[in-house]
Protein backbone atom coordinates (compact mmCIF):
# COMPACT_ATOMS: atom_id res chain seq x y z
CA UNK A 1 0.00 0.00 0.00
CA UNK A 2 0.97 3.42 -1.25
CA UNK A 3 1.40 5.59 2.21
CA UNK A 4 2.82 8.91 0.78
CA UNK A 5 2.55 9.69 -3.18
CA UNK A 6 3.86 12.59 -4.37
CA UNK A 7 3.31 13.42 -8.14
CA UNK A 8 4.81 16.12 -10.54
CA UNK A 9 4.82 18.07 -7.49
CA UNK A 10 6.34 21.83 -7.81
CA UNK A 11 6.76 25.19 -5.13
CA UNK A 12 7.56 28.29 -6.51
CA UNK A 13 8.34 31.22 -4.14
CA UNK A 14 7.76 34.08 -6.57
CA UNK A 15 10.27 33.51 -9.53
CA UNK A 16 12.40 30.88 -7.78
CA UNK A 17 11.31 27.37 -8.17
CA UNK A 18 12.80 25.48 -4.89
CA UNK A 19 10.92 22.31 -5.90
CA UNK A 20 11.26 21.17 -9.59
CA UNK A 21 8.54 18.02 -10.50
CA UNK A 22 9.67 16.00 -7.80
CA UNK A 23 7.85 11.96 -7.96
CA UNK A 24 8.78 9.81 -4.86
CA UNK A 25 6.47 7.36 -3.06
CA UNK A 26 7.04 5.68 -0.05
CA UNK A 27 5.32 2.36 0.92
CA UNK A 28 4.19 0.42 3.77
CA UNK A 29 6.60 -0.64 5.78
CA UNK A 30 9.45 1.47 3.92
CA UNK A 31 12.56 3.33 4.79
CA UNK A 32 13.57 5.78 2.47
CA UNK A 33 16.02 8.41 3.19
CA UNK A 34 15.97 11.96 1.64
CA UNK A 35 19.42 13.18 0.56
CA UNK A 36 20.39 16.53 -0.48
CA UNK A 37 22.14 19.34 0.92
CA UNK A 38 20.90 22.48 2.33
CA UNK A 39 18.31 24.48 0.14
CA UNK A 40 18.01 21.61 -1.76
CA UNK A 41 14.18 21.42 -1.01
CA UNK A 42 14.00 18.81 1.39
CA UNK A 43 12.23 20.26 4.46
CA UNK A 44 10.13 21.93 1.61
CA UNK A 45 9.24 18.69 0.47
CA UNK A 46 8.54 17.83 4.13
CA UNK A 47 6.16 20.60 4.68
CA UNK A 48 3.76 20.39 1.40
CA UNK A 49 3.60 16.22 2.89
CA UNK A 50 2.08 17.96 5.99
CA UNK A 51 0.32 20.24 4.94
CA UNK A 52 2.17 23.36 6.54
CA UNK A 53 2.90 24.67 2.80
CA UNK A 54 0.83 25.35 -0.33
CA UNK A 55 1.89 23.23 -3.12
CA UNK A 56 2.02 25.55 -6.37
CA UNK A 57 1.99 22.50 -8.87
CA UNK A 58 1.19 18.20 -8.65
CA UNK A 59 -0.31 16.21 -5.80
CA UNK A 60 0.62 14.89 -2.52
CA UNK A 61 -1.63 11.79 -1.32
CA UNK A 62 -1.03 10.96 2.20
CA UNK A 63 -2.83 7.21 2.90
CA UNK A 64 -5.33 8.79 0.53
CA UNK A 65 -6.00 11.97 2.01
CA UNK A 66 -4.90 15.40 1.14
CA UNK A 67 -2.16 16.64 3.37
CA UNK A 68 -2.93 18.97 6.02
CA UNK A 69 -6.36 16.91 6.40
CA UNK A 70 -7.33 15.99 9.63
CA UNK A 71 -7.17 12.36 8.27
CA UNK A 72 -3.65 12.98 7.30
CA UNK A 73 -2.72 14.32 10.35
CA UNK A 74 -4.42 11.88 12.35
CA UNK A 75 -1.72 9.06 10.85
CA UNK A 76 1.31 11.06 10.29
CA UNK A 77 4.17 11.26 12.79
CA UNK A 78 6.54 14.11 12.50
CA UNK A 79 9.60 15.56 13.93
CA UNK A 80 11.12 18.51 13.29
CA UNK A 81 14.64 19.68 12.23
CA UNK A 82 16.38 20.15 15.49
CA UNK A 83 13.21 20.62 18.06
CA UNK A 84 13.68 22.08 21.96
CA UNK A 85 10.83 21.25 23.84
CA UNK A 86 9.87 23.36 26.90
CA UNK A 87 12.40 23.28 29.09
CA UNK A 88 10.35 23.98 32.27
CA UNK A 89 8.49 20.70 31.99
CA UNK A 90 9.13 17.04 32.46
CA UNK A 91 9.87 14.35 29.55
CA UNK A 92 6.59 12.71 30.91
CA UNK A 93 4.68 15.93 31.11
CA UNK A 94 5.39 16.76 27.06
CA UNK A 95 5.03 12.87 25.64
CA UNK A 96 1.85 12.67 27.70
CA UNK A 97 0.31 15.79 26.30
CA UNK A 98 1.28 14.67 22.75
CA UNK A 99 -0.26 11.59 23.97
CA UNK A 100 -3.79 13.39 24.70
CA UNK A 101 -3.21 15.16 21.72
CA UNK A 102 -3.46 12.15 19.60
CA UNK A 103 -5.59 10.27 21.82
CA UNK A 104 -3.40 7.16 23.07
CA UNK A 105 -3.99 5.85 26.64
CA UNK A 106 -0.96 7.74 28.66
CA UNK A 107 0.38 4.36 29.77
CA UNK A 108 1.84 3.80 26.27
CA UNK A 109 3.65 7.59 26.32
CA UNK A 110 5.44 5.52 29.79
CA UNK A 111 6.11 2.71 27.63
CA UNK A 112 7.46 4.55 25.07
CA UNK A 113 9.66 6.77 27.44
CA UNK A 114 11.48 3.43 28.99
CA UNK A 115 11.48 2.31 25.02
CA UNK A 116 13.49 5.16 24.14
CA UNK A 117 15.70 4.62 27.07
CA UNK A 118 14.03 8.03 29.07
CA UNK A 119 12.44 6.08 31.79
CA UNK A 120 15.54 7.11 34.39
CA UNK A 121 15.20 10.95 33.69
CA UNK A 122 11.19 10.94 32.90
CA UNK A 123 10.47 12.71 36.08
CA UNK A 124 13.49 15.53 35.09
CA UNK A 125 12.94 18.76 32.97
CA UNK A 126 13.67 19.22 29.57
CA UNK A 127 15.96 21.49 30.35
CA UNK A 128 18.58 19.68 32.12
CA UNK A 129 18.84 17.04 29.19
CA UNK A 130 21.22 16.29 26.75
CA UNK A 131 20.28 16.47 23.36
CA UNK A 132 20.38 13.15 22.41
CA UNK A 133 17.88 12.95 25.06
CA UNK A 134 15.67 15.84 23.80
CA UNK A 135 16.07 13.95 20.48
CA UNK A 136 14.70 10.89 21.88
CA UNK A 137 11.53 12.52 23.05
CA UNK A 138 10.85 13.81 19.94
CA UNK A 139 11.11 10.17 18.47
CA UNK A 140 9.05 8.78 20.78
CA UNK A 141 6.49 11.61 20.32
CA UNK A 142 6.36 10.16 16.45
CA UNK A 143 6.16 6.71 17.70
CA UNK A 144 2.77 6.72 19.53
CA UNK A 145 0.08 6.11 18.52
CA UNK A 146 1.71 3.96 15.69
CA UNK A 147 1.53 6.08 12.86
CA UNK A 148 1.17 4.83 9.41
CA UNK A 149 3.59 7.46 8.27
CA UNK A 150 6.13 9.05 9.77
CA UNK A 151 8.35 11.94 8.94
CA UNK A 152 11.53 12.70 10.35
CA UNK A 153 13.63 15.87 9.35
CA UNK A 154 17.73 15.17 10.18
CA UNK A 155 16.60 13.05 12.91
CA UNK A 156 20.31 12.13 13.54
CA UNK A 157 22.11 15.32 13.16
CA UNK A 158 24.09 16.07 17.02
CA UNK A 159 23.41 12.20 18.07
CA UNK A 160 26.40 10.07 19.27
CA UNK A 161 26.84 6.65 17.36
CA UNK A 162 25.65 4.68 19.84
CA UNK A 163 22.20 7.11 20.17
CA UNK A 164 22.23 7.07 16.53
CA UNK A 165 22.30 3.10 16.30
CA UNK A 166 19.49 3.01 19.25
CA UNK A 167 17.52 5.46 16.62
CA UNK A 168 17.69 3.62 14.11
CA UNK A 169 16.74 0.20 15.84
CA UNK A 170 13.25 2.44 16.73
CA UNK A 171 12.73 3.32 13.27
CA UNK A 172 13.28 0.04 11.93
CA UNK A 173 10.79 -1.68 14.48
CA UNK A 174 8.29 1.37 13.12
CA UNK A 175 8.84 0.36 9.53
CA UNK A 176 8.22 -3.35 10.54
CA UNK A 177 5.02 -2.69 12.01
CA UNK A 178 3.92 -1.42 8.89
CA UNK A 179 4.91 2.48 8.86
CA UNK A 180 6.14 3.90 5.95
CA UNK A 181 9.17 6.35 7.24
CA UNK A 182 10.72 8.81 5.25
CA UNK A 183 13.62 10.33 6.71
CA UNK A 184 15.90 13.20 5.49
CA UNK A 185 19.93 13.39 6.54
CA UNK A 186 23.18 14.35 6.31
CA UNK A 187 24.75 11.65 8.03
CA UNK A 188 25.46 9.57 4.72
CA UNK A 189 27.19 6.55 6.18
CA UNK A 190 24.69 5.43 8.64
CA UNK A 191 21.90 5.48 6.03
CA UNK A 192 23.67 3.02 4.08
CA UNK A 193 22.86 -0.14 6.11
CA UNK A 194 19.71 1.29 7.82
CA UNK A 195 17.30 2.59 4.79
CA UNK A 196 15.95 0.90 2.01
CA UNK A 197 15.77 3.41 -0.61
CA UNK A 198 17.81 6.57 -1.43
CA UNK A 199 16.60 10.05 -3.14
CA UNK A 200 18.99 12.52 -4.20
CA UNK A 201 17.39 15.87 -4.66
CA UNK A 202 19.71 18.11 -5.79
CA UNK A 203 18.42 22.19 -6.10
CA UNK A 204 14.75 21.18 -6.23
CA UNK A 205 15.05 18.15 -8.77
CA UNK A 206 15.08 14.32 -7.74
CA UNK A 207 18.04 13.19 -9.10
CA UNK A 208 18.04 9.85 -7.83
CA UNK A 209 15.77 7.35 -6.37
CA UNK A 210 16.71 3.66 -5.96
CA UNK A 211 18.24 1.39 -3.40
CA UNK A 212 21.75 1.71 -2.93
CA UNK A 213 22.71 -1.64 -4.42
CA UNK A 214 21.40 0.05 -7.67
CA UNK A 215 22.81 3.46 -7.63
CA UNK A 216 25.85 1.85 -6.89
CA UNK A 217 25.11 0.04 -10.23
CA UNK A 218 24.31 2.81 -12.19
CA UNK A 219 27.52 5.73 -11.08
CA UNK A 220 29.59 2.66 -11.22
CA UNK A 221 31.82 4.24 -9.40
CA UNK A 222 35.61 3.31 -8.81
CA UNK A 223 36.63 0.49 -6.59
CA UNK A 224 39.44 0.82 -4.18
CA UNK A 225 42.12 -1.94 -3.18
CA UNK A 226 44.64 -0.89 -0.81
CA UNK A 227 47.10 -3.78 -0.54
CA UNK A 228 49.36 -4.29 2.17
CA UNK A 229 52.80 -5.81 1.97
CA UNK A 230 55.92 -5.70 3.84
CA UNK A 231 58.70 -3.36 3.02
CA UNK A 232 61.10 -5.29 1.24
CA UNK A 233 58.41 -6.63 -0.66
CA UNK A 234 56.20 -3.40 -1.50
CA UNK A 235 58.52 -2.65 -4.49
CA UNK A 236 57.38 -5.93 -6.66
CA UNK A 237 53.97 -5.86 -5.40
CA UNK A 238 53.53 -2.42 -6.53
CA UNK A 239 55.31 -3.62 -9.78
CA UNK A 240 53.34 -6.80 -10.65
CA UNK A 241 49.84 -4.93 -10.12
CA UNK A 242 50.39 -0.86 -11.10
CA UNK A 243 48.74 2.11 -8.36
CA UNK A 244 50.06 4.10 -6.58
CA UNK A 245 52.07 3.55 -3.18
CA UNK A 246 50.56 5.19 -0.37
CA UNK A 247 53.38 4.59 2.55
CA UNK A 248 56.29 2.16 2.07
CA UNK A 249 53.99 -1.16 3.07
CA UNK A 250 50.86 -0.29 1.06
CA UNK A 251 49.63 0.23 -2.83
CA UNK A 252 46.76 1.56 -3.65
CA UNK A 253 44.98 1.08 -6.67
CA UNK A 254 41.35 1.51 -8.11
CA UNK A 255 38.99 -0.51 -10.85
CA UNK A 256 35.69 -0.27 -12.17
CA UNK A 257 32.88 -2.37 -10.41
CA UNK A 258 33.08 -4.95 -13.59
CA UNK A 259 36.66 -5.36 -13.47
CA UNK A 260 36.82 -6.24 -9.89
CA UNK A 261 37.03 -10.20 -9.72
CA UNK A 262 40.21 -9.67 -12.43
CA UNK A 263 41.62 -7.17 -9.91
CA UNK A 264 41.27 -9.87 -6.95
CA UNK A 265 42.38 -12.76 -8.73
CA UNK A 266 45.40 -10.54 -9.60
CA UNK A 267 45.95 -10.22 -5.76
CA UNK A 268 45.81 -13.18 -4.64
CA UNK A 269 47.70 -14.33 -7.49
CA UNK A 270 50.75 -13.11 -5.47
CA UNK A 271 50.30 -15.49 -2.54
CA UNK A 272 52.02 -15.29 0.45
CA UNK A 273 53.68 -11.62 0.16
CA UNK A 274 50.03 -10.02 0.74
CA UNK A 275 49.60 -9.43 3.88
CA UNK A 276 46.05 -7.92 4.16
CA UNK A 277 43.64 -6.63 1.49
CA UNK A 278 40.97 -3.64 1.90
CA UNK A 279 37.98 -3.18 -0.88
CA UNK A 280 36.22 -0.50 -0.31
CA UNK A 281 32.91 -0.09 -2.85
CA UNK A 282 32.18 3.49 -3.81
CA UNK A 283 30.51 5.43 0.01
CA UNK A 284 27.40 6.88 -0.01
CA UNK A 285 29.14 10.33 0.08
CA UNK A 286 30.58 9.60 -3.19
CA UNK A 287 27.51 8.29 -4.86
CA UNK A 288 25.51 11.20 -3.49
CA UNK A 289 28.52 13.68 -4.72
CA UNK A 290 28.12 11.78 -8.29
CA UNK A 291 24.51 12.39 -8.99
CA UNK A 292 24.20 16.03 -7.42
CA UNK A 293 27.60 16.37 -10.02
CA UNK A 294 25.72 14.83 -12.73
CA UNK A 295 22.58 17.28 -12.63
CA UNK A 296 24.54 20.60 -11.58
CA UNK A 297 26.38 19.85 -15.10
CA UNK A 298 23.46 19.39 -17.58
CA UNK A 299 21.52 22.33 -15.91
CA UNK B 1 -12.02 19.97 23.44
CA UNK B 2 -9.75 17.62 24.23
CA UNK B 3 -7.06 18.77 22.49
CA UNK B 4 -7.70 22.03 24.28
CA UNK B 5 -7.63 21.03 27.81
CA UNK B 6 -4.38 19.73 27.45
CA UNK B 7 -2.89 22.53 25.90
CA UNK B 8 -4.27 24.70 28.51
CA UNK B 9 -3.41 22.03 30.86
CA UNK B 10 0.73 22.02 29.47
CA UNK B 11 0.67 26.48 29.66
CA UNK B 12 -0.58 25.92 33.28
CA UNK B 13 2.26 23.76 34.16
CA UNK B 14 4.91 26.16 32.40
CA UNK B 15 3.33 29.38 34.07
CA UNK B 16 3.65 27.88 37.21
CA UNK B 17 7.13 26.59 36.61
CA UNK B 18 8.45 29.33 34.89
CA UNK B 19 6.65 31.63 38.17
CA UNK B 20 4.53 33.57 36.29
CA UNK B 21 2.05 32.16 38.76
CA UNK B 22 3.80 33.62 41.68
CA UNK B 23 4.53 36.66 40.05
CA UNK B 24 1.51 37.84 39.20
CA UNK B 25 -0.40 36.17 42.67
CA UNK B 26 2.84 38.92 44.88
CA UNK B 27 2.51 41.54 42.22
CA UNK B 28 -1.64 41.86 42.74
CA UNK B 29 -1.94 40.64 46.51
CA UNK B 30 1.33 43.75 47.11
CA UNK B 31 -0.19 46.15 45.33
CA UNK B 32 -3.86 45.73 46.83
CA UNK B 33 -2.34 45.68 50.48
CA UNK B 34 -0.86 48.92 50.25
CA UNK B 35 -3.26 50.65 48.24
CA UNK B 36 -6.30 49.07 50.57
CA UNK B 37 -4.28 49.90 53.76
CA UNK B 38 -2.26 53.37 52.88
CA UNK B 39 -6.01 53.80 51.16
CA UNK B 40 -8.04 53.86 54.26
CA UNK B 41 -6.12 56.57 56.07
CA UNK B 42 -7.88 59.79 54.40
CA UNK B 43 -11.29 58.17 54.77
CA UNK B 44 -13.64 60.76 56.76
CA UNK B 45 -11.78 63.54 55.21
CA UNK B 46 -13.03 62.68 51.46
CA UNK B 47 -16.66 61.26 53.09
CA UNK B 48 -16.06 58.34 50.70
CA UNK B 49 -16.70 54.84 51.57
CA UNK B 50 -13.07 52.76 52.61
CA UNK B 51 -14.10 50.09 49.72
CA UNK B 52 -14.73 53.56 47.28
CA UNK B 53 -11.26 55.06 48.30
CA UNK B 54 -9.28 51.02 47.89
CA UNK B 55 -11.22 50.10 44.56
CA UNK B 56 -10.70 54.05 42.62
CA UNK B 57 -6.66 53.03 43.96
CA UNK B 58 -6.77 49.70 43.06
CA UNK B 59 -8.83 50.64 39.35
CA UNK B 60 -6.09 53.03 38.66
CA UNK B 61 -3.49 50.65 38.76
CA UNK B 62 -5.15 48.05 37.54
CA UNK B 63 -5.14 49.95 34.76
CA UNK B 64 -1.65 49.87 34.24
CA UNK B 65 -1.22 46.57 35.33
CA UNK B 66 -3.46 43.99 33.86
CA UNK B 67 -2.29 44.76 30.65
CA UNK B 68 1.11 44.74 31.22
CA UNK B 69 0.39 41.38 32.94
CA UNK B 70 -1.17 40.40 30.05
CA UNK B 71 0.86 41.21 27.30
CA UNK B 72 3.64 39.72 29.54
CA UNK B 73 2.01 36.27 29.48
CA UNK B 74 1.61 36.39 25.77
CA UNK B 75 4.09 38.09 23.59
CA UNK B 76 5.59 34.27 22.92
CA UNK B 77 3.05 32.48 23.04
CA UNK B 78 3.01 32.10 18.93
CA UNK B 79 6.91 33.67 18.35
CA UNK B 80 8.40 31.56 21.17
CA UNK B 81 6.91 28.27 19.77
CA UNK B 82 8.23 29.07 16.17
CA UNK B 83 11.51 29.79 17.87
CA UNK B 84 11.66 26.40 19.71
CA UNK B 85 10.61 24.58 16.59
CA UNK B 86 7.47 22.94 18.26
CA UNK B 87 5.64 25.16 16.43
CA UNK B 88 5.52 23.00 13.16
CA UNK B 89 4.99 20.10 15.56
CA UNK B 90 1.88 21.28 17.13
CA UNK B 91 0.98 22.11 13.56
CA UNK B 92 1.22 18.65 12.57
CA UNK B 93 -1.09 17.50 15.45
CA UNK B 94 -4.42 16.21 14.62
CA UNK B 95 -5.90 20.15 15.94
CA UNK B 96 -6.90 23.45 14.90
CA UNK B 97 -4.79 26.63 15.28
CA UNK B 98 -7.77 28.09 16.83
CA UNK B 99 -7.83 25.32 19.50
CA UNK B 100 -3.99 25.69 20.34
CA UNK B 101 -4.70 29.45 20.94
CA UNK B 102 -7.95 28.56 22.89
CA UNK B 103 -5.78 26.38 25.10
CA UNK B 104 -3.40 28.91 25.33
CA UNK B 105 -5.90 31.65 26.28
CA UNK B 106 -8.01 29.38 29.04
CA UNK B 107 -4.65 28.87 30.68
CA UNK B 108 -3.49 32.57 30.63
CA UNK B 109 -6.85 33.69 32.06
CA UNK B 110 -6.75 31.22 34.61
CA UNK B 111 -3.43 32.83 35.55
CA UNK B 112 -4.96 36.49 35.65
CA UNK B 113 -8.04 35.48 37.14
CA UNK B 114 -6.49 34.06 40.28
CA UNK B 115 -4.32 36.62 40.67
CA UNK B 116 -6.88 39.01 40.95
CA UNK B 117 -8.95 37.20 42.87
CA UNK B 118 -6.64 36.69 45.96
CA UNK B 119 -5.77 40.05 45.26
CA UNK B 120 -8.91 41.33 45.68
CA UNK B 121 -10.05 39.32 48.62
CA UNK B 122 -7.51 40.11 50.21
CA UNK B 123 -8.65 44.20 50.01
CA UNK B 124 -11.89 42.85 50.78
CA UNK B 125 -10.97 41.14 54.13
CA UNK B 126 -8.41 44.19 55.24
CA UNK B 127 -11.75 46.33 54.97
CA UNK B 128 -14.31 44.00 56.49
CA UNK B 129 -11.58 43.50 59.47
CA UNK B 130 -10.56 47.03 60.28
CA UNK B 131 -14.42 48.23 59.51
CA UNK B 132 -17.35 46.39 59.47
CA UNK B 133 -18.22 43.38 56.54
CA UNK B 134 -21.05 45.88 55.84
CA UNK B 135 -18.39 47.73 54.33
CA UNK B 136 -17.35 45.74 51.59
CA UNK B 137 -19.20 46.87 47.98
CA UNK B 138 -19.14 43.21 47.23
CA UNK B 139 -21.29 45.00 43.79
CA UNK B 140 -18.06 46.98 43.06
CA UNK B 141 -16.06 44.27 43.43
CA UNK B 142 -17.72 41.83 41.28
CA UNK B 143 -17.88 44.71 38.47
CA UNK B 144 -13.92 45.24 39.41
CA UNK B 145 -12.94 41.58 38.99
CA UNK B 146 -14.55 41.23 35.94
CA UNK B 147 -13.83 44.00 34.27
CA UNK B 148 -10.37 43.57 35.00
CA UNK B 149 -10.30 40.24 33.60
CA UNK B 150 -11.62 41.49 30.03
CA UNK B 151 -8.90 43.98 30.33
CA UNK B 152 -6.54 41.72 31.00
CA UNK B 153 -8.22 38.91 27.69
CA UNK B 154 -8.16 41.97 25.60
CA UNK B 155 -4.35 42.59 26.25
CA UNK B 156 -3.79 38.40 25.84
CA UNK B 157 -5.50 38.94 22.75
CA UNK B 158 -3.37 41.44 21.18
CA UNK B 159 0.49 39.79 22.46
CA UNK B 160 -0.47 36.51 20.82
CA UNK B 161 -1.91 38.70 17.69
CA UNK B 162 1.95 40.38 18.08
CA UNK B 163 3.39 37.43 18.64
CA UNK B 164 1.77 35.78 15.15
CA UNK B 165 3.00 38.60 13.16
CA UNK B 166 6.61 39.44 14.48
CA UNK B 167 7.79 36.07 14.41
CA UNK B 168 11.00 36.77 16.97
CA UNK B 169 10.19 36.89 20.57
CA UNK B 170 12.87 39.70 21.13
CA UNK B 171 10.65 42.03 18.60
CA UNK B 172 7.80 40.89 19.79
CA UNK B 173 8.45 42.01 23.34
CA UNK B 174 9.71 45.31 22.22
CA UNK B 175 6.18 45.87 20.08
CA UNK B 176 4.01 44.28 23.16
CA UNK B 177 5.64 47.11 25.39
CA UNK B 178 5.12 49.93 22.61
CA UNK B 179 1.54 48.69 22.67
CA UNK B 180 1.30 48.83 26.59
CA UNK B 181 2.82 52.51 26.59
CA UNK B 182 0.55 53.76 24.08
CA UNK B 183 -2.78 52.39 25.06
CA UNK B 184 -2.41 53.27 28.80
CA UNK B 185 -0.04 56.40 28.49
CA UNK B 186 -0.15 57.89 25.45
CA UNK B 187 -3.35 57.59 24.05
CA UNK B 188 -4.47 59.64 26.82
CA UNK B 189 -2.07 61.71 26.76
CA UNK B 190 -3.11 62.40 22.91
CA UNK B 191 -7.14 62.71 24.06
CA UNK B 192 -5.83 65.33 27.09
CA UNK B 193 -4.03 67.34 23.73
CA UNK B 194 -6.81 67.13 21.82
CA UNK B 195 -9.07 68.20 24.82
CA UNK B 196 -7.27 71.31 25.27
CA UNK B 197 -6.68 72.37 21.84
CA UNK B 198 -10.40 71.96 20.65
CA UNK B 199 -11.27 73.56 24.07
CA UNK B 200 -14.73 72.57 24.09
CA UNK B 201 -15.48 72.52 20.50
CA UNK B 202 -17.27 69.64 18.15
CA UNK B 203 -14.56 67.29 19.14
CA UNK B 204 -14.76 67.33 23.01
CA UNK B 205 -18.77 66.85 22.49
CA UNK B 206 -19.05 64.46 19.83
CA UNK B 207 -16.03 62.21 18.88
CA UNK B 208 -14.11 62.19 22.59
CA UNK B 209 -16.45 60.45 24.56
CA UNK B 210 -16.57 57.48 21.51
CA UNK B 211 -12.49 57.90 21.52
CA UNK B 212 -12.34 57.66 25.37
CA UNK B 213 -14.45 54.51 25.68
CA UNK B 214 -12.99 52.86 22.73
CA UNK B 215 -9.58 52.51 24.56
CA UNK B 216 -10.07 49.18 26.67
CA UNK B 217 -8.19 50.63 29.38
CA UNK B 218 -10.00 53.87 29.44
CA UNK B 219 -13.42 51.87 28.84
CA UNK B 220 -12.55 50.07 32.41
CA UNK B 221 -11.20 53.17 34.48
CA UNK B 222 -14.59 54.72 33.80
CA UNK B 223 -16.43 51.64 34.82
CA UNK B 224 -15.01 51.23 38.10
CA UNK B 225 -14.91 54.48 39.46
CA UNK B 226 -18.43 55.70 40.85
CA UNK B 227 -16.64 58.90 42.42
CA UNK B 228 -16.27 61.38 38.74
CA UNK B 229 -14.63 63.86 41.59
CA UNK B 230 -11.29 61.19 41.43
CA UNK B 231 -11.09 60.78 38.17
CA UNK B 232 -7.92 62.86 36.70
CA UNK B 233 -10.00 63.65 33.35
CA UNK B 234 -12.45 64.65 35.61
CA UNK B 235 -13.48 67.89 32.58
CA UNK B 236 -13.95 65.75 30.26
CA UNK B 237 -15.55 63.07 31.88
CA UNK B 238 -18.57 64.28 32.50
CA UNK B 239 -19.66 64.43 28.35
CA UNK B 240 -17.71 60.85 27.99
CA UNK B 241 -20.38 58.79 30.28
CA UNK B 242 -23.41 61.25 29.68
CA UNK B 243 -22.25 60.16 25.82
CA UNK B 244 -21.95 56.85 25.89
CA UNK B 245 -22.58 55.75 29.37
CA UNK B 246 -22.47 52.66 31.33
CA UNK B 247 -23.47 50.90 27.92
CA UNK B 248 -20.53 52.28 25.86
CA UNK B 249 -17.89 51.34 28.43
CA UNK B 250 -19.39 47.44 29.07
CA UNK B 251 -19.49 47.36 25.01
CA UNK B 252 -16.27 48.41 24.66
CA UNK B 253 -15.41 45.78 27.96
CA UNK B 254 -17.01 42.96 25.74
CA UNK B 255 -15.97 43.72 21.94
CA UNK B 256 -12.34 44.13 22.83
CA UNK B 257 -11.43 40.68 24.43
CA UNK B 258 -13.59 39.17 21.69
CA UNK B 259 -11.83 41.26 18.89
CA UNK B 260 -8.67 40.87 20.24
CA UNK B 261 -9.09 36.75 20.13
CA UNK B 262 -10.38 37.45 16.58
CA UNK B 263 -7.08 39.54 15.66
CA UNK B 264 -4.74 36.61 16.84
CA UNK B 265 -6.57 34.31 15.01
CA UNK B 266 -6.58 35.97 11.70
CA UNK B 267 -3.05 36.58 12.38
CA UNK B 268 -1.90 33.21 13.58
CA UNK B 269 -4.00 31.74 10.41
CA UNK B 270 -1.34 33.35 8.15
CA UNK B 271 1.93 31.84 10.02
CA UNK B 272 3.63 29.87 7.89
CA UNK B 273 5.98 27.80 9.71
Amino acid sequence: MTALNIQHVVKRHGDLETVSDVSLTVEAGERVALLGHNGAGKTTIIKMVLGLMPISQGTIDVLGNHPGSAAARRQTGYLPESVAFHGALTGREQLHHFARLKSVPLKQADDLLDRVGLGHAADRRISTYSKGMRQRIGLAQVVLGQPKLAILDEPTSGLDPVSRHEFYDIVEEMAHNGSAVMLSSHALTELELRTDRIAILSQGQLVANDSLQQLRERASLPIRFKVTASTDTIESVSDKLGGTRVNCQSVELMCRPDEKIGVLSAITALGPVVKDVDVTPASLEELYRHFSRIEEKSS
Amino acid sequence: MTSILSIARLELLIARRNLWVATAIVLMATFNVVLTIAGNAPTGVLGAGPMTVSITSITTLSVYLMPLIGLLLSFDAISGEAERGTLTLSLSYPLSRAEILLGKFFAHLLVLGVAVAIGLSITAAIIAFRHEVAATEWRALIVLYFTSLALGATFLGLGYTISALVKQTGAASGVAIALWLIAVVLYDLGLLGALVADAGGTFTKTIFPYALVANPADAFRLLNMPDQSVNMLSSGLGAASSATGLGGQLASLLVWPIAALLFALLAFRKVEP
